[in-house]
Order: structure tokens, then C-alpha cells, then sequence
């Protein structure tokens, strides 16, 4: 009964005595949520035009980051060294169009996905071995400072990783669905041949997506990098854009968001009220287990496209 | 159901596709051994033959999907060797698909629209910025779109996701995706293919409207020998990656090695 209460009334009960310190977690839960979708976003994109669970997306962010602090280093200014490492992206997306994804068309997803295995550790490798593996600092210059708003005490990096994230975001989302090169995109993601009968140049549709993909990297890598520093661990982020993915569909540009912000919220929420009853640590497998859960009542995600079978 | 073998209203003009001894093998099976025939502008051609006679690696060819090893293709009086398929689109062959090839997941309305791809001007960055004039072009494209929604009679599913849709419908979005881009020649492979005969009747109307209205030459793959007899000026015979017969469908009829391959085994 102790038990019982502990776990389904007490956690509830502190919340609502302690509205400020809940809303001051819930927020936090928000920021760090809109960090994982920025990551989501990037397999996203890449998933909805070639059907390709990209596994080096997590080391393009990395690879991203080393190339910003690196131009930064060697005293490039903020604002040339962010548009450099765009070109980077940009460049990379060529290549890898014209070396690896080329030769592979109508191959079976199965072997471009470990084609995308090869890249990650292809750039891991590449990366390093230009700029270095020292843990480096990113400061790209958002400021730090807590900030108070209505008595919620905030960190003004958060708020300003969500603000861009948003607006990355917005972007995408009218890029995909309102531009005619979304509806290309979509199509191409659709049915490759039909896309070719129609006159859409595939290479061109996959270079624009990898490059979207890798400045969607490079934001993500400014954030994270910003926060803990630009180091191999970056790319581990990759694995918590697993559940999100899992959670908002992997087709699906708004699910990345949705599914980012539901498992930040939920793992950090989880954490503070749930935590102390088994000895903390819920924020590491949180959003894994609620995947599970996903998995086995909703497969498709939240806002994944509906499996339609005919038979 | 009209008659296209009349031709007194349609004009038919010059050569338009000439295939000239194209030969096409994957590994050790010829799919398609020295065929040698040709399309003249305007008209209604059709291929038939028996299942694997390589009706549809010879639109694969024409459209660029297939590469062939042997002849040439001259099409508009340029002789080409290779050409990929977005290029061939950019001259203006569209085509159908044997096991419709849709975006199933987009609504009618943009699924035609992608046929729109190669008539839009703007480059990509004004595309992707959709302002001014690119959001204007956009509206251009609609309204042609709307007319092609018109004449094929599917204004009632303009907003639903295709892959929804019955399999009759959804052969008639993929026709209008294809006459959206304007083509000069329309490639179709089997559109009648598992229709009732009402959905039949309509296509076979479809496809006399389009070659009479905009007199777009097709060339066209079909099973049923009524369809094929009523509808097309010319026909080509395939049997075993090998011409068989290329005449009026009255020629071809008559012709006793067709009827022994083909006609024959449909209809005794």
C-alpha cells in the first residue's frame, strides 16, 4: 500500500503543491526535448527521400561541430566559420551523392543503410583526423545567463537553442509541403521510378537533402556542442533520436518535434518525481522503454504515415 | 465507342520514333532481338503480344528506364545512344506504368502536379523561397492542373491520398500525371489492364480524347484485342523479343503467324 501510494499518488501530489518547481522542470524538459528533435530531424529528412535510415547522422553532427570550433580556432570569425562549415555540409552532400549513393540506386535499402554505417565511421576518422580528438569548447557566442520569466528560472542557451529550432523547424515544415521542390522531395521518397518517368533528377533531389540534412546537423551540432562541449560523445546523440524517431514517425517532420518534446518532458519529469523511489538514473532509459511501449500499440508513430496493406 | 481508324478528322504527320534493330538482353535472356518499327506523329500505336514477348522492355527503352545494346532509336530526328530518364521527360515522353507507380501517399491534386516538375521555370532557390514570382508560376501550373482534373472526371478526388483509391481511379491519376507534363509522345502500358468493362469504356474515351484533342501520339500496351482493334491506327506484333507483324489492325488480324502465336490461343 506504502508502495503504492508512493508511486501513484505522492509523485502527483508534489506537483501540484509545487506549481512553480513543476513548470521550472516541465520547461527544462521542453528545451532539452526541442534538442533532440533538431537530431530527429536530420534521419527525418533523409529517411523520406530514400527510405534510408541514415546511421551516420549522429557523426555528421559531430563532424559539423569539429569543423566549426576548427575554423574557429585557427581565428576565422563566428559568422565566416558558420557559413564555411555550411559550405563543408554542402560539399559533403556531393560527395556522398556522386561515391555512395549513386553507384547504389534500386539497391536494396538493407545495403545503403550500411553504406551510411560505412560513412559514419568514415567521417568519425576524417574528422578527427583534421581537427583533432581533444575536447574542444564551442562558443559561437548565445549568451548563458539564467533568466527569470514569471518566477521560472531558465537558462537563456535553452531558450534560444528552442527559438532556433523552432524556426528551423517552421521552415522545413513549408519547404516540405507548400515549395514544389518538397512536393519533388516527396515524390522521390514516394516511388523513385515513377519520380524519374515524371523528369525529377534524382541526384539533384538527394544532394538538396543531404545538404538540408547536413545544416540541420551543423544547428544540431551548435547546440549540443554548445552545451557539453564538441567531443566523440556527440555523436552518441544519435541514439537518443532513436526513440524520438519511434515516437513521432520516421516519415513524419512535425512527429520529430512532437516526439522530441514528449520524451525531454517526459524523461525529465520522470527523473525528478519518480527517480528518488528506485535510486534515479529513469533519464537514461525513459525514453527507450516508452519507445518499447510505442512500438508494440502504435508502430507507425504518432504521426507516421499509416502502414495501408492491400491484399 | 469511337472509331479511331477512320483518322479523316486527326492528321498524321512524319515520323516521330523510329526504332531501328534495338536489341535488349539481361544475362543470357534476349528480351527484345532486332525490332525494328516506327511511330508516326499523331498516332495511335499499339504493342501487343503474349506475356514476356518484351512489350514493356520496349517502352523501357523508349523511355530511357532500359539501356538496349544493339540499334538506335532516333526520336524527333535525333539519333541517341543513351538517355536517362528524366531526360527523355524533358523531351516530352511521359508514360503509365503496368503496376501503377503513384506517390501513394500524396493527394491526387499534387500526385498530377509532380507532372508539372519540368515546366516550371524558377530555378530551385526561388522555388524553395516560394515568393513572387514562383508563387505565381505555382498558380499557373494549378490552373492547368485543374483543367486536366476537368477532362479526366476526377474533381471529386482531388484531395485524397492515392493510395486509397480504387485501382480504376488510380490508373486515371497516373494518366493525368502524365498528360500534365504535355507530352509529345505518351507511352502506356496496359491502362486497361484488371478494369471492368465501364472503366474500360471510360479509358479507352480518355485516351481517343486526348490523342484527338491535343494530338499527342501514343503508344500503347494492351491485352484486350477488342481495345486494341478499335482504338489504334497501327500495331505491332511482339513474340519472343521478336517482330512478328507491324501493320493496320485489319493486317494484323489476318496475319496466320499472329493468329498462330497469339490471337489464336486467346481466342479458340
Amino acid at each position: 500500500m506504502e508502495t503504492l501510494h508512493a508511486v501513484f499518488v505522492a509523485p502527483w501530489l508534489d506537483m501540484w503543491e509545487a506549481p512553480v518547481f513543476f513548470a521550472e522542470v516541465f520547461v527544462s524538459g521542453l528545451l532539452t526535448g526541442v534538442m533532440y528533435s533538431l537530431v530527429a530531424l536530420g534521419f527525418v529528412l533523409i529517411f523520406k527521400a530514400s527510405g534510408t535510415f541514415n546511421f551516420a547522422q549522429g557523426v555528421m553532427v559531430l563532424f559539423a561541430a569539429l569543423t566549426l570550433v576548427g575554423l574557429m580556432e585557427k581565428g576565422v570569425p563566428v559568422w565566416l566559420a558558420l557559413i564555411l562549415t555550411a559550405v563543408v555540409m554542402v560539399v559533403l552532400a556531393i560527395v556522398i551523392e556522386r561515391v555512395m549513393l549513386r553507384p547504389l540506386v534500386n539497391q536494396e535499402h538493407i545495403i545503403l543503410f550500411m553504406a551510411t554505417i560505412g560513412l559514419a565511421f568514415f567521417l568519425e576518422g576524417f574528422g578527427e583526423l583534421i581537427w583533432g580528438s581533444n575536447v574542444k569548447r564551442l562558443d559561437v557566442g548565445i549568451p548563458e545567463e539564467p533568466v527569470m520569466i514569471k518566477g521560472v528560472l531558465l537558462n537563456s542557451f535553452d531558450i534560444w537553442a528552442a527559438a532556433i529550432g523552432a524556426i528551423l523547424v517552421a521552415g522545413l515544415a513549408v519547404f516540405f509541403h507548400k515549395t514544389p521542390i518538397g512536393r519533388a522531395l516527396r515524390a522521390v521518397a514516394d516511388d523513385h521510378q515513377a519520380a524519374l518517368s515524371v523528369g525529377i533528377p534524382l541526384k539533384t533531389i538527394w544532394i538538396i537533402v543531404w545538404s538540408v540534412a547536413g545544416i540541420v546537423a551543423l544547428v544540431a551540432g551548435i547546440m549540443w556542442g554548445g552545451k557539453s562541449g564538441v567531443q566523440f560523445s556527440l555523436s552518441l546523440i544519435a541514439f537518443k533520436a532513436l526513440p524520438v524517431l519511434i515516437l513521432g514517425g520516421f516519415t513524419s517532420v512535425p512527429g520529430a518535434i512532437v516526439g522530441g518534446l514528449i520524451i525531454g518532458v517526459g524523461e525529465k519529469v520522470a527523473e525528478v518525481y519518480w527517480g528518488p523511489l528506485i535510486g534515479g538514473a529513469i533519464e537514461n532509459w525513459f525514453a527507450y522503454v516508452l519507445a518499447l511501449v510505442f512500438l508494440l500499440f502504435r508502430p507507425q508513430g504518432l504521426f507516421g504515415e499509416r502502414i495501408i496493406e492491400r491484399v | 465507342m469511337a472509331n479511331g481508324n477512320g483518322g479523316n478528322r486527326r492528321r498524321i504527320g512524319g515520323v516521330i520514333l523510329n526504332v531501328e534493330d534495338v536489341s535488349l538482353s539481361f544475362g543470357g535472356v534476349q528480351a527484345l532481338e532486332q525490332v525494328t518499327f516506327s511511330v508516326r506523329e499523331g498516332e495511335i500505336r499499339a504493342i501487343i503480344g503474349p506475356n514476356g514477348a518484351g512489350k514493356s522492355s520496349m517502352l523501357n527503352c523508349i523511355n530511357g528506364f532500359y539501356h538496349p545494346q544493339g540499334g538506335t532509336i532516333t526520336y524527333k530526328g535525333n539519333k541517341r545512344k543513351q538517355m536517362r530518364p528524366h531526360e527523355a521527360a524533358a523531351q516530352g515522353i511521359a508514360r503509365t506504368f503496368q503496376n501503377i507507380a503513384l506517390f501513394k501517399g500524396m493527394t491526387t491534386l499534387d500526385n498530377i502536379m509532380t507532372g508539372r516538375n519540368l515546366k516550371m521555370r524558377r530555378n530551385f532557390l526561388w522555388q524553395a523561397l516560394y515568393i513572387g514570382p514562383a508563387r505565381r508560376e505555382e498558380m499557373e501550373h494549378r490552373a492547368f492542373v485543374e483543367q486536366i482534373i476537368d477532362f479526366l472526371e476526377i474533381q471529386a478526388i482531388r484531395k485524397q491520398p492515392v493510395g486509397k483509391l480504387p485501382y480504376g481511379l488510380q490508373k486515371r491519376v497516373e494518366l493525368g500525371r502524365a498528360l500534365a507534363a504535355e507530352p509529345d509522345l505518351l507511352l502506356l502500358d496496359e491502362p486497361m489492364a484488371g478494369m471492368n468493362t465501364e472503366e474500360k469504356e471510360d479509358m479507352c474515351r480518355f485516351v481517343l480524347d486526348v490523342n484527338d484533342e491535343f494530338g499527342t501520339t501514343i503508344v500503347l500496351i494492351e491485352h484486350d484485342m477488342g481495345v486494341v482493334m478499335d482504338i489504334s491506327d497501327r500495331v505491332v506484333v511482339l513474340d519472343y523479343g521478336k517482330l512478328l507483324a507491324d501493320g493496320t489492325p485489319d493486317d494484323v488480324r489476318g496475319n496466320k503467324q499472329v493468329i498462330d502465336a497469339y490471337l489464336g490461343a486467346v481466342h479458340d
